[in-house]
Formats: structure tokens, C-alpha cells, sequence
């Protein structure tokens, strides 16, 4: 069974993240960068797959330059190859567009199983899976915490509010998974070592077949009109508890009118 | 007045209070038509009237619940064709959001999700960052596809026509590939959804084990609340991953939001900084949540949670 795993390189949650003044968008540039935590699970599960049933394991992502060092870390914790989609002319694509450039690229690989972190630590969005799959046309098995695969089938419990839902498709498929899913592994020294030497190719828009004005800020079919940065909230009162701490807080959320 | 799509989120005929806050929302943008869609959907059709439907556009097509969030987006792209709306407001959950960005695809429009607010000229305000920043952001191409999320605006009701209308539409081969094959409740009846809930009980690493979390659940019941939990606490399997409240968890903006045990990491901040009320219970005083707690709490919550539940309890009478 043949699977991409879609990553994408984003600010460290632990960082500072911010706006650029200028053109509103995220400022990639001057923080310290890490692969999407939920798609590490994504690329586990897909080295699990392989690993039961054979195939290859390709990564993709679209990025500036520096997301080579996310697709070096997948491939150092096992997958085979890397496409990387890198072009200046993609810079502030919203999702949408992302969704069309990357559907480009997957027109010119063979895949039974598309597998992605469910959401991005940046924008939260939680749509990649659903984009792909419209424009793909091939079936959506998003939110996943386990992926059964059978044959040319494969089958998800997908989370729901209150528990999940069991979900089927015929491959080829496209999955995301919540971080419930599996433990990723850690990248061996000798993982490390082995991903400078897998095949990793560079992608422009016009290599993939992306037409340059659909992609990019000026087209963006959404846009950030303004921002502001929103004052730290204020702690308020801090009480040490008397052995009447629970009426103490009782008393606060009557002043609160709460109760 | 323009047409307003307000894809309603309900269980068998039963809104969920967040469309009854999407109307309300509707409103004050033009005049709502809600759409209901999926089983039991018809039974629906005067409960958003009474928050100002004028049009109620019903399908009960089996595809609906047969397989999953494709046909949805293929009935309303059926109804933005035909009807021409200014907008469409979705729900801002798992569903809602992958429902929207289908829809997007479909009438090569953009999408804006998350929102909190959303001015008559369908400027979307959106917390980011785990609220650290304040974002307006406009759709530049196409109808406007928004999707807001719960506890942003309170649902008063207003009388509409509630006019309804079935809708037929046409299932491709795609929209029918992910089967739904079967559906599982785990959670406990009887508590509000979290991601809706007017107060949030969450509790943490400092509950200690699984059992523990009766503590929290009995508070919550008393105050009518959902129950989350931090990371910490479902890593440890103490609590279902489904309340994990978070980064990469729901996101809550509750009245109330009540954290027990929970030391605040950033991870655990970001998915609950936006609520209007925050108090912390933590036997360490250094605990970052103290930093953004309006009444915050030094002490042991295994004393301080049972005294405040049998305190309420009293209040209440």
C-alpha cells in the first residue's frame, strides 16, 4: 500500500507567534519552527501501515525553504521519499488555494491512502482532509483515532462529540488522524543518518501544473482585513485557601452572579 | 433583504443552541432561511422559525446520514445556486467546519472559519493564537462561507414565517463513498455538549487518577456544566480524549470556565483563554493559570471541590 503523508512546518507553540505589520500574515521568518505535531501521528501511522503490509511511505508538504528541515525529520523516522511543493509565488495562499496547488501534486503520484494531521497548530482550521477530498473526488475518512485497512478498503472510527462514528471506504482514501491514534516514534540515529541520503523532490508551481495568478496573497479568495493584538489577560484576585476555600470561591461566582 | 444559509446543526429534529445563536446572527446580517438537513429534519422546522426563519429548506434524503459531510455540502451548494444568498454561516465544529470548506470547493468561494462576530458587511472577527490576537478577515471571492462558533452570540427569539420548503437534489458517485457505517455513544448522558456549554468543569493532572474525576463531574452536575479535561489528564486515560480541552483538543468560550488541578500549560490556554470567566483551583501558587484566573484559588481541590459543590448546592436550595 502506497501513502502520502501531508505535514506542514509550523511556529513552535511554545514560541511567540505573530502577525507581519505589512501584509498581515503569519510571520514564518523569525520563529523557531516544528513539524505540525498531529502530523507525526500521521506519519506513524503510516510507517505502521507500511510496516504490516508493505509499500512506500511519501511525504509531502508545501513551504518555504526551511521546511526541509520537517520533511528531513519524517524521513529520518522512516518514510522513503519527499516531494516538496516550494515556490515564492505561494506565499499566502489561504487554505483553500493550498488545497488546489496541493491537489496538483497529488494528480502525479500514485497513492492507496492520503493521511494528514487532522489540524495545524497555526490555524486551527481542521479542513485540509475535507478540501482534498472535493477536490480529489476520493472519499473523506477524516478525524480518525484508529484506521483499520482491509484489502482495497479501509475503515475508521471517526471522533464525534459524544464518541465516534465507524466510517468505510474503497481506497484510494483520504484520512486524517487526531493524536489519540498511536506514540510517534522517535528518529533513530540511524534514521537520522539515513534521510540525507532518501530521495527528496523539489516542486515550483509551474513543475506541479499550478496556475501562478489562482495561488498566492493577491488572489486569496479570504483575506486578513486587519488584526490587533489583544492585551494579556489580567489575573485577578488569588486567595489561599483557610479551610473555606470552597465557600470563598462560592462567594465569587455570586458576585459574578453565576450562582 | 438578502438571504441569509443557516445550515442547522441539530439530533433528530432537535436544534442544538448554536443554531438558535446562528439565527439570531442571521438577522442582523438579512433575512435567515435555515437549512435542515438529515433525519428527522422536518420536526425542526418550527423551533427556527420561532428565532426567525423565513424559509426553512428540509431534506430528509438518506444519503444524508448514509455517508458522511459530502452530501451536506452538496445540498447547500444546490440551495446557494438557486437562491443566490449574501452568505452561509455553519457551525464552527468538526462537522460545520469540514462541511463549509467542501461547500467552498464546490462554488469556488472562500471560506472564513471560527469566527466570533461577523459584521452586515460580512467582516468576520476570529480570536487566533489562542486569543492572543484579533483577527478581521473578509471573503474576497464568492457568496461569503462563514462558520461561527457556539457561546458567540446569545439566541433570543423572533417570530419568522418559517416558510418551509423540500429540497431534491442529485447525489454524485463521490458523495457517496465514505460510508457511515455505524455510530457510537461513549460519553454519559445528561451533560451539556462542551463545545456549547454555558460553564466548563475541567480538571487535570492533579486529580491523580480516573476516579477522581467524580469530583469534578459532581461539581459540574451541580452547576448544570460540561466536564472537560486537560492533556495531561486524557493522556493518562483518566478522562475520554473527545473533552480534551486545548490545542489539540475543543476549543471552549464558556461564561464559566472552572479549572481544577490544571497547572495551565500553553498547550492547555489556548483552547480556553477566550472564555469571560476564568477561576483556577491549584495547590501550587506558581501555577501559570493563575495568570489569567479572575478569582484564582490556592489550595487542595480534593477539600476546595467538595466544599464549593455542597456550597452551591446550599445557594441553590
Amino acid at each position: 500500500m502506497n501513502i502520502v503523508v501531508l505535514v506542514k512546518q509550523v511556529p513552535d507553540t511554545w514560541a511567540e507567534r505573530k502577525l507581519n505589520a505589512d501584509d498581515k500574515r503569519l510571520d514564518r521568518a523569525s520563529v523557531d519552527v516544528v513539524m505540525n505535531e498531529i502530523d507525526e501521528y500521521a506519519v506513524e501511522e503510516a510507517l505502521k501501515i507500511k510496516e504490516a503490509g508493505g509499500g512506500e511511505v511519501t511525504i509531502l508538504t508545501m513551504g518555504p525553504e526551511r521546511a526541509v528541515e520537517t520533511i528531513r525529520k519524517a524521513l529520518s523516522m522512516g518514510a522513503d521519499k519527499a516531494v516538496h511543493l516550494v515556490d515564492d509565488a505561494l506565499a499566502g495562499s489561504d487554505a483553500v488555494q493550498t488545497s488546489y496547488a496541493l491537489a496538483k501534486v497529488l494528480e502525479t503520484l500514485e497513492y492507496d491512502l492520503l493521511i494528514s494531521g487532522s489540524e495545524a497548530t497555526d490555524s486551527r482550521m481542521a479542513i485540509m482532509g475535507a478540501l482534498l477530498a472535493e477536490r480529489t473526488g476520493k472519499p473523506q475518512l477524516t478525524g480518525a483515532r484508529k484506521v483499520t485497512v482491509d484489502g482495497g478498503s479501509v475503515r475508521i472510527e471517526r471522533q464525534t462529540d459524544n464518541g465516534y462514528d465507524v466510517v468505510e471506504a474503497p481506497t484510494p482514501a483520504i484520512v486524517s488522524v487526531v493524536e489519540k491514534i498511536n506514540e510517534p516514534r522517535y528518529p533513530s540515529f540511524k534514521g537520522i543518518m539515513a534521510a540525507k541520503s532518501k530521495p527528496l523532490t523539489t516542486l515550483t508551481v509551474a513543475d506541479a501544473g499550478i496556475e501562478a495568478a489562482q495561488v498566492g496573497l493577491a488572489a486569496a479568495p479570504s483575506q486578513v482585513v486587519e488584526f490587533a493584538n489583544k492585551p494579556p489577560r489580567q489575573a485577578g484576585q488569588v486567595v489561599k485557601d483557610e479551610g473555606d476555600g470552597g465557600m470563598k470561591v462560592a462567594e465569587f461566582l455570586a458576585s459574578q452572579k453565576i450562582v | 433583504m438578502a438571504e441569509i444559509l443557516v445550515l442547522v446543526d441539530h439530533v433528530e429534529g432537535t436544534p442544538k443552541k448554536v443554531s438558535y445563536e446562528l439565527l439570531t446572527l442571521a438577522r442582523t446580517l438579512g433575512e435567515p432561511s435555515a437549512v435542515v438537513l438529515g433525519k428527522g429534519a422536518s420536526a425542526a422546522a418550527e423551533k427556527v422559525a420561532a428565532y426567525g426563519a423565513e424559509k426553512v429548506y428540509v431534506s430528509e434524503a438518506e444519503e444524508l446520514s448514509q455517508f458522511l459531510v459530502a452530501p451536506y455540502a452538496t445540498v447547500l451548494a444546490q440551495l446557494v445556486q438557486e437562491k443566490n444568498p449574501a452568505a452561509v454561516l455553519l457551525p464552527s465544529n468538526v462537522t460545520g467546519k469540514e462541511v463549509g470548506a467542501r461547500l467552498a470547493v464546490k462554488i469556488g468561494s472562500g471560506l472564513v472559519t471560527d469566527a466570533v462576530g461577523v459584521t452586515p458587511e460580512f467582516v468576520a472577527e476570529q480570536p487566533i493564537f489562542g486569543g492572543a490576537v484579533t483577527v478581521q478577515s473578509k471573503v474576497q471571492t464568492g457568496t461569503p462561507i462563514i462558520t461561527v462558533r457556539p457561546n458567540s452570540t446569545a439566541a433570543t427569539e423572533q417570530a419568522g414565517a418559517g416558510t418551509v420548503e423540500q429540497v431534491t437534489a442529485t447525489f454524485s458517485d463521490a458523495d457517496k463513498a465514505a460510508k457511515v457505517v455505524e455510530s457510537v455513544v461513549e460519553a454519559k448522558g445528561g451533560r451539556p455538549d462542551l463545545g456549547e456549554a454555558s460553564i466548563v468543569v475541567s480538571g487535570g493532572r492533579g486529580m491523580g487518577n480516573a476516579e477522581n474525576f467524580s469530583i469534578v463531574e459532581k461539581l459540574a452536575d451541580t452547576l448544570g456544566a460540561a466536564v472537560g479535561a486537560s492533556r495531561a489528564a486524557t493522556d493518562a486515560g483518566w478522562y475520554p480524549h473527545q473533552n480534551q480541552v486545548g490545542q489539540t483538543g475543543r476549543t471552549v468560550s464558556p461564561q464559566l470556565y472552572i479549572a481544577v488541578g490544571i497547572s495551565g500549560a500553553i498547550q492547555h490556554r489556548a483552547g480556553m483563554q477566550t472564555s469571560k470567566t476564568i477561576v483556577a483551583i491549584n495547590k501550587d501558587p506558581e501555577a501559570p493559570i493563575f495568570e489569567l484566573a479572575d478569582f484564582g484559588l490556592v489550595g487542595d481541590l480534593f477539600n476546595v471541590v467538595p466544599q464549593l459543590t455542597e456550597e452551591i448546592q446550599k445557594r441553590k436550595g
